[in-house]
């Protein structure tokens, strides 16, 4: 028998279409999952934007993924309330983040004010990098520049 | 008297549904022809988190008023009298300057209208827009930066922008309307009262143009009609372009 646990872990390793080194997992985006006495599995995302088109692809995939162990009445809903937030991406997803050259969203108190105030060049490290604008080539990406190393390079804006 | 009260929600829903679907396309018409390619970007994005606001807002609109219509039915299949969106999102982009007075005009109003939704009694509804109220925040901001930054910038950019001022600016006034369907939301606690929206528009609006030297237009023009479905000329060629595609193969998918 299958245990919710394990669902939870095979929904929580699909891919992030437009970052395929990110799980949903790793983004905070796996709400719930749950088994129904009936032995449907219910899976709730929360997208990270209103209009982020990957929600569609990544409901898709975590249906086929839990169908492909044997789960005929898989139910994937998408759930607005509460509205993510960048403070709900893993540890494992900043570091994958910066692996994959893109800035992880800094971390934040209680008040929501950014704790740390550099956004590090994922590329050399210097902590001396500007905004060059708020929108980048995801909804939730700003692009900076780095006085260091010349680069411009994605920040996963805090959100 | 119930289903009169679910009749007004859902009119009040499809109304900011269609701002947002709306402005979200005219934005979209930017795309591949913004002045610098970072505003290319910006502008599609905004356009995007506006599509996405739209589509929840159908979503529970299709809820509300019980027809199960989808969200591609509202969007498509809808002409223009049906389409109960202000005047002031539809107008067209013209040059840089009016997109960003225009952006300026309507994110401020829906920074105020989401964070006051996030108390509205239609519990799906504040959900909608406690997620929207973040993105509207950056949507703000970047009006606010440019405009600052044209207004108080060049000979030419502030003339631009003050021509944008003078056209868009009657528009404004129907942003704050009174009707029966605004007097039924408030009283449900479902929808915002426009009279504080206005004074919080106001003041946002007005710190702007001072700090960007721009003059606010007075003038007693106050066209309306958006919210019954009469709309202006350039609309009709939007909703064409727009609604194409969809008319021409019904039922195409990606």
């Amino acid at each position: 028998m299958t245990s919710v646990d394990e669902i939870r872990r095979l929904a929580g390793e699909v891919p992030d279409p437009e970052m395929p080194a990110m799980t949903i997992e790793d983004l905070g985006i796996l709400r719930d999952v749950r088994v129904d006495a009936s032995g449907g599995v219910v899976v709730d995302i929360t997208p990270t934007y209103s209009g982020c088109p990957a929600v569609e692809v990544i409901c898709a995939d975590v249906e086929r993924s839990i169908r492909a162990r044997g789960f005929r009445d898989v139910t994937v809903r998408v759930v607005l309330s509460p509205a993510w937030t960048t403070d709900w991406m893993t540890d494992q997803g900043r570091r994958k983040l910066r692996e994959y050259g893109i800035a992880p969203p800094r971390a934040r108190g209680a008040d929501m004010h950014v704790v740390e105030l550099a956004v590090t060049c994922p590329i050399c490290d210097s902590p001396h990098t500007t905004e060059v604008s708020h929108f980048g080539s995801t909804q939730c990406q700003a692009v900076r520049t780095c006085a260091g190393c010349g680069d411009t390079f994605p920040h996963f804006k805090e959100h | 008297m119930t289903l009169v009260v679910a009749d007004a929600a859902a009119v009040y829903t499809l109304r900011i549904a269609d701002d947002c679907l709306v402005l979200s396309h005219r934005l979209a018409q930017w795309s591949s022809y913004a002045p610098t390619l970072e505003d290319d970007i910006a502008l599609t994005n905004i356009a995007l988190d506006l599509l996405g606001q739209a589509r929840a807002l159908y979503a529970r609109t299709a809820e509300l008023d019980g027809t199960g219509r989808s969200e591609d039915d509202y969007a498509f299949l809808r002409d223009e009298r049906e389409f109960v969106n202000c005047l002031l999102v539809e107008q067209e982009n013209g040059d840089f300057a009016t997109t960003i007075v225009r952006q300026l005009l309507c994110s401020t109003l829906q920074l105020a209208q989401w964070q006051a939704l996030t108390s509205s009694s239609d519990a799906q509804l504040a959900a909608i827009a406690a997620k929207a109220l973040k993105e509207t925040t950056y949507h703000r901001d970047h009006a606010t930066d440019w405009t600052l930054r044209l207004g108080d910038g060049t000979d030419e950019s502030h003339r631009r922008m003050e021509a944008a001022l003078a056209t868009l600016w009657p528009y404004t006034h129907e942003l704050f309307e009174n009707d029966d369907v605004t007097r039924d939301v408030v009283d449900s606690g479902v929808g915002a009262d426009p009279e504080p929206l206005r004074i919080e528009w106001d003041a946002h609006v007005s710190r702007v143009l001072d700090e960007a030297t721009l003059v606010r237009p007075d003038g007693t023009w106050q066209p309306a009609g958006g919210r019954r479905g009469l709309h202006t000329e350039g609309f009709g060629y939007m909703l064409a372009e727009m609604q194409h595609l969809h008319r021409s193969y019904p039922g195409v998918t990606w």
